[in-house]
């Protein structure tokens, strides 16, 4: 087969519409809840009023009397199976410190009881008739509270298993080093240091989370539900309700978004376990409220980064320290920890030494999990910001400082090796990475040369600008898996079977490219089924930046096995060997110029001579994780009066191997900047002294719209990923770590002030910059 | 439970709705399931509609609120199989990713193409700013926004 470059691609680089958007536009009833919800149970959950407490007791009485209330669910009448919300793989990095009723509450907000009734109001009603005794419990509302002595214990209870440390809320301890770091810090000339903070943010797909279920005419549950993980689903609700697998089917729809706050099992145990109960089917939806306080939210972290230069401005030691707040519970709590030094540490690989430590604690606070970035949204804070300190002490431009530093095409990082997800990782030699070109690209498109350094004023405005750069990964070496499974139609059509979860990714469209590039048809001949649990092959799900590089080559692996086929068939036909026979245009194409069609092909295969079904299945577990690049510029203006900061222009050059659909690729960038854009200025979960989420409403917690976009330009800088599919690397997740340092190395340009907390809000710059003033004025 | 007599896509209808009923529970109810929930509040901008030609929030819409208008939702824009412009725009610009916002979103264009058929770039910010979409960043969006109002004022021409 002759090799394939991204010049010979047909169906691949084309900004193909997607296979499901026609619907999509049309309004068709393509999502969870758009079925008919006419005979469904109604399910609604009662949440803590306290933080931290003992249920003592429970009177669910006066609720049972109260009509069309069909089933009350409380910790005495439900499994007690200890388990993790966390959709991971098996067995799950995150502590089974979770179970669906507990005795014990733990945040404001946490399940006490679920009610399902004939209608949604009997439900509520009901739930406001249970009688709950609190014995309240002293809670733990920061990071160091947690860590205090004699703080109180949140999993004091017996049977979790997988914590680091119950008895110091202590959920997970990473600590690796390379070198001798703190040598390297006595041998460098300049020594930088920066403490940063993150918030509590959230997710907010539009579609809150949503489950209906039911029981099929085999008495098999059926979970329709929102995830990005449903073979996870259907594991971790066997696990909690004491089925077998084999009984439960997991049927993603259209999803209204995930961001990560979809890899987690938090409703689909409820609602299996209403229809189990009633033979019911059952449907549960969150309040845009509940979302807010009882769905999951980013880790918010305390990082300290020292960084240690030589006088040439290459790094020669870093350091990072992260303490994360994983809430009540530990879903995710250790990986998204390591991820704070495994995808940012190697970035600098000239660092002959280094030291990555870190605790996950328990709070009696919301429960944070997976979010787009993963822990590195959180790292990159502190040391993009730190590298445009040292940049400024060195004298040298931060441009320049990045350029020493930064790694290259064809080396390697003992991080790479020493820290992975939550164990160790996986060495490699990055093989891809167009990272120079990024920068000299964005440079140029913002304006560095021109702008930075210039304070340039409008009225109360001064402008400034501030780069940054970054890698993730493209999913979990080893660890991930997906398969695919595709099956030829007589009409030269395919069924292309994927477990991969398109959560509005665009997965199946572009899975459907590279098998249709593969079998040389357009994609309109591929019919895509994914994510249902009885019909596809198993797909770990929709995160760690996976889909595109590990299903995609499971996708690829498929398509060339069904081409094998589909020569084979065509080689009598055509009288001609394998060898000179390709598929172009819905055709065998012999090197004579004599053709068959792929309908042609199929028709003898199944009904003519030597039948057999045209069809391959194939899986991938991935043996490296190339990490994407990225570059980000901004311009950014402050308001001197108000403290208003305002995006001007954001630039950001991403290598991501090759796009498999340009305008999607762009789309993932441009969702996840503006994600970050928000995370950067806005958007914050304000908690208060009780620990009660203040703001659980769209209008309270500010996600950009419209009108709080800059002008963005996403621009991407091929690469070829040799070990890609069609030499593609991920582009999920990498944009949502830009905005935060590069906005705040831009506010640094422009006014002089270090921001260590997320977001800018005017008052916090306001603070910083009178701080900054009052500094220079005792000069 | 009151019969409330509805025009929705150009078919007069009586529903059955309860007095405390939005708008956006009845339609879904019938079947108008194009029209997405997502906040209930008014904040979100997923269930837009539009009644007698404007884009409202159909959460903040009492259904008695809405009985002798003309209700247009997401199923009555495409004829048949021909999708209108804005749709066909926002597939060839790549501005659906979930398509839950979609919807609502196309619907307020409509809104503002059908009072300004050449709108400016702050124009179209405007008209979107109350549709909130979390996968995009509105840039395809807005270039949808701007190619649709382009061929439908080329089709008028035309």
């Amino acid at each position: 087969m002759a090799e394939r470059t991204r010049e010979s691609f047909v169906v691949v680089g084309q900004s193909v519409r997607k296979v499901d958007g026609v619907g999509l536009v049309k309004g068709k009833p393509k999502f969870v809840a758009d079925v008919d919800l006419s005979n469904v149970l109604h399910i609604k959950i009662l949440g803590s009023p306290h933080a931290h407490a003992r249920i003592v007791r429970i009177d669910t009485s006066a609720a049972a009397q109260i009509p069309d209330v069909v089933a009350i669910l409380t910790h005495e009448n439900t499994p007690s199976t200890r388990h993790t919300t966390a959709g991971q793989g098996y067995p799950e990095p995150s502590p089974y410190d979770a179970r669906m009723f507990d005795t014990k509450v733990r945040f404001i907000g946490d399940r006490v009881a679920a009610v399902a009734a004939e209608t949604a109001a009997a439900a509520e009603e009901a739930l406001r008739a249970i009688r709950v005794t609190y014995e309240q419990l002293p809670a733990v509302l920061s990071i160091d509270e947690a860590r205090a002595e004699g703080a109180p214990v949140i999993h004091d209870e017996a049977d979790s298993t997988g914590i680091y440390e119950a008895a110091r809320n202590v959920v997970a301890d990473v600590d690796i080093d390379v070198g001798d770091v703190e040598r390297g810090f006595t041998e460098s000339d300049v020594v930088i240091e920066a403490t940063c903070e993150t918030q509590y943010a959230q997710h907010t797909p539009v579609e809150t989370h949503v489950v209906h279920s039911y029981l099929d005419s085999d008495d098999r549950l059926v979970l329709r539900t929102s995830t990005q993980v449903p073979f996870h689903v259907r594991r971790i609700v066997a696990q909690t309700l004491g089925i077998p697998i084999q009984r439960i089917r997991v049927i993603k729809p259209r999803v209204g978004g995930g961001f990560g706050t979809k890899q987690e099992v938090l409703l689909e145990d409820i609602a299996g376990w209403v229809t189990l109960q009633t033979g019911r089917a059952a449907f549960i939806s969150l309040s845009r409220a509940e979302e807010f306080v009882a769905a999951r939210t980013r880790h918010p972290m305390r990082v300290r980064v020292k960084l240690g230069a030589k006088k040439d401005g290459v790094l020669h030691a870093i350091e990072m320290e992260a303490t994360s707040n994983t809430g009540a519970y530990g879903a995710h709590g250790l990986t998204v920890l390591a991820n704070t030094g495994s995808k940012t540490l190697p970035l600098y690989n000239k660092a002959k030494n280094a030291h990555f430590y870190g605790q996950a604690v328990y709070t009696n606070l919301p429960v944070p999990g997976a979010y787009r970035g993963y822990g590195a949204t959180q790292g990159y804070f502190p040391l993009e910001t730190a590298m445009d300190e040292l940049a400024e002490r060195l004298g040298l431009d931060p441009i320049e400082l990045r350029r020493r530093n930064h790694i290259r095409a064809g080396e390697t990082s003992p991080i790479f090796e020493k820290l992975g997800e939550g164990r160790e990782g996986v060495s490699q030699t990055v093989k891809s990475c167009e990272l120079e070109q990024c920068i000299a690209v964005g440079a140029e498109r913002i304006g560095w040369r021109e702008k930075r350094g210039t304070q340039r004023r409008e009225g109360p405005w001064v402008h400034g600008v501030g780069m940054s750069i970054m890698m993730q990964g493209s999913g979990i070496p080893q660890i991930d898996m997906a398969a695919a499974t595709i099956k030829m139609n007589e009409d030269g059509s395919f069924n292309l079977l994927v477990g991969a979860t398109d959560i509005g990714t665009g997965s199946d469209t572009i899975l459907a490219q590279i098998a249709a590039e593969v079998l040389g048809v357009p994609v309109s001949r591929m019919i895509v089924t994914s994510s249902d649990t009885d019909l596809t092959p198993f797909d770990v799900g929709a995160y760690a930046s996976s889909t595109t590089y590990v299903s995609g080559m499971a996708v690829q692996r498929a398509a060339e096995k069904v081409r094998e086929q589909i020569l084979s068939v065509a080689v009598p036909m055509l009288k001609a060997s394998v060898e000179d026979l390709r598929l172009a245009g819905e055709h065998v194409v012999g090197s004579g110029g004599a053709r068959v069609s792929l309908a042609e092909v199929c028709r003898r295969a199944m009904y003519s001579s030597d039948q057999f079904q045209i069809a391959a299945t194939a899986s991938c577990v991935p043996t490296e994780s190339p990490p994407p690049f990225l570059a980000n510029f901004a311009e950014v203006a402050v308001d001197l009066e108000t403290g208003r900061v305002k995006v001007v222009h954001y630039v950001a050059t991403v290598d991501c191997g090759v796009a498999i659909n340009p305008l999607m690729a762009e789309g993932q960038m441009e969702g996840a900047i503006v994600n970050g854009i928000g995370y950067a200025l806005s958007e914050e979960m304000l908690i208060s002294s009780t620990g009660r989420v203040r703001n659980p409403s769209l209008f309270d917690y500010k996600i950009p719209g419209a009108l709080d976009v800059p002008n963005l330009e996403v621009i991407l800088v091929g690469s070829y990923e040799p070990t890609g599919p069609m030499g593609a690397k991920s582009v999920g997740e990498i944009g949502i770590n830009g905005p935060i340092p590069t906005i705040a190395n831009a506010i640094y340009d422009a006014v002089g002030i270090r921001l260590r907390r997320t977001p800018f809000t005017p008052e916090r710059v306001l603070t910083a910059l009178e701080g900054e003033r009052r500094r220079k004025g005792e000069r | 439970m009151t019969s409330r007599k509805l025009t929705i896509n150009g078919v007069r209808r009586t529903v059955d709705a309860s007095p405390g009923d939005t708008l956006l529970e009845v339609l879904r109810r019938e079947g108008y399931v194009g029209v997405k929930k997502g906040c209930g509040s008014g904040d979100c901008g997923a269930c837009t509609v539009l009644l007698d030609g404007r884009a409202v929030n159909a959460c903040l819409v009492l259904t008695a609120k809405a009985e002798g208008k003309v209700i247009v939702t997401i199923e009555g824009l495409a004829k048949g199989d021909a999708l209108h412009p804005i749709q066909a725009a926002f597939l060839d610009e790549g501005a659906v990713q979930c398509g839950y916002c979609t919807p609502g979103m196309v619907l307020s264009a409509y809104d503002l193409l059908s009072r300004n058929p050449a709108p400016s770039e702050g124009e179209i910010r405007e008209a979107i700013s109350g549709n909130l979409c979390r996968c995009t960043g509105y840039v395809k969006q807005i270039r949808a926004i701007q190619a649709a109002a382009e061929q439908m004022r080329g089709g008028r021409n035309g």
